[in-house]
């Protein structure tokens, strides 16, 4: 697999862009889930998706072939939606005290930290459920919570792209899954 | 609630993460067994993560890799432009030698859009117009640009005419007669020229090998 990637990554960098072609292909699903888990937003995650895209193409030179492109990738669209999620937050918190309790529903389409009325999770399916808690989550814990449970990466890997210590990763985990244990104490 | 190991949270992390060692491992049973509390809260966080797995694996809308195509950057595109070349040297120099070929002969072409004519000795400009005086004789060929001829005396020669007229009158003319009007036909008759220049150099290589 690397082996095949990395033919590619060739490829790009002699200006094929054919070739970069097959490395999105490759790697969609992952890239775009992530997004998606990080942002809880389908638009938002795929133009994540497509910059994390564009930007490893742009500095495809600078990528270390002796490293795992996925964990590059990931590592481009982690930091691509922390910066998003966290220059989100202002417009959301002047948004939610205009609106007080009015359009309830569509904040459970976005990230939200804030809790919803007991009334309205129950009516929530489970998967509108799940991605409610985990944009729920601290921004810092959900990378991790994310990379560990739905991408299913081991913590050496999530320590990579996130770019901290071993320690600190299994600090976050363990924070965010007390994290959603408590948010779940109801269900 | 005192009863309770400091570490027991840890271990249920550790554990959690899967990697906890044998004898951890046994101390943390053992201690869930006995104590309400912690299994609660273990069994609490099992039922977190299996319910943070539950969520469907999503997929990346079905024209994702077409629409990530169209949002690179346009000037790679250039390094394409640039392989062709590398491939086909023969005929990207020969498409060069076309234009360049062509604006040539075209800005000679515009160049060439004021009166001019061929200097000889006996000839008389009126305006626009070159005559041959009657009585006279000029010899050699004569080409005019832009301008008309009259012939009224005696040309030993040929005759060419460029964006102007010849006029039929009494002279004589011996050689071959030429008008060109339009830009394609100078462009021919260039070409021609230039065949014959080609062929000029060759008859002279000729008597000069056989020399």
């Amino acid at each position: 697999m690397d082996a095949l990637v990395n033919k590619r990554i060739a490829k790009v960098i002699k200006g094929d862009q054919n070739a970069f072609a097959e490395i999105v292909e490759l790697y969609q699903h992952q890239l775009f889930q992530v997004c998606y888990r990080m942002l809880g937003n389908k638009q938002e995650a795929e133009d994540i998706a497509q910059e994390a895209f564009m930007r490893a193409y742009v500095n495809i030179h600078t990528f270390d072939q002796n490293r795992k492109f996925s964990t590059w990738l990931y590592r481009i669209a982690t930091n691509l939606c922390i910066d998003r999620i966290r220059k989100k937050k202002p417009d959301y918190h002047l948004d939610a005290e205009v609106r007080g309790t009015e359009g309830l529903n569509m904040y459970s389409k976005i990230a939200n930290e804030d809790e919803l009325p007991e009334e309205e999770l129950m009516r929530m399916e489970v998967q509108e459920r799940v991605q409610y808690e985990i944009s729920r989550l601290p921004d810092k814990y959900r990378a991790a919570i994310v990379l560990k449970y739905i991408e299913e990466l081991p913590l050496a890997e999530i320590s990579e792209i996130l770019d901290l210590p071993l320690g600190t990763v299994k600090t976050r985990i363990h924070r965010g899954r007390e994290a959603l244990r408590k948010q779940l104490s109801n269900l | 609630m005192n009863t309770c190991p400091e570490n027991v949270l840890e271990l249920m992390n550790h554990y959690l993460d899967g990697d906890i060692n044998p004898s951890e491992e046994q101390q943390l049973k053992e201690h869930l067994e006995s104590c309400h509390d912690c299994r609660e809260q273990y069994q609490a966080l099992s039922k977190t993560i299996a319910f943070v797995q539950s969520a469907s694996h999503i997929q990346a809308p079905s024209d994702f890799v077409q629409k990530t195509m169209g949002r690179l950057p346009k000037e790679r595109q250039h390094a394409g432009i640039q392989r062709w070349l590398r491939r086909h040297p023969m005929l990207a120099a020969a498409a060069l030698f076309c234009v360049l070929m062509s604006t040539a002969l075209f800005t000679n072409f515009n160049d060439d859009q004021q009166f001019s004519f061929t200097k000889q000795p006996n000839l008389v400009v009126e305006g626009q117009t070159v005559i041959v005086p009657e009585g006279e004789t000029v010899v050699g060929n004569l080409t005019v640009r832009n301008g008309d001829l009259r012939v009224e005396g005696e040309l030993q020669g040929d005759v060419t005419i460029v964006n102007g007229q010849y006029m039929a009158s009494s002279g004589v003319i011996t050689g071959e007669i030429e008008e060109i009007d339009q830009a394609f036909e100078w462009l021919w008759f260039t070409i021609k020229e230039g065949f014959k220049d080609a062929a000029a150099i060759f008859e002279t290589n000729d008597n000069q090998t056989n020399d």
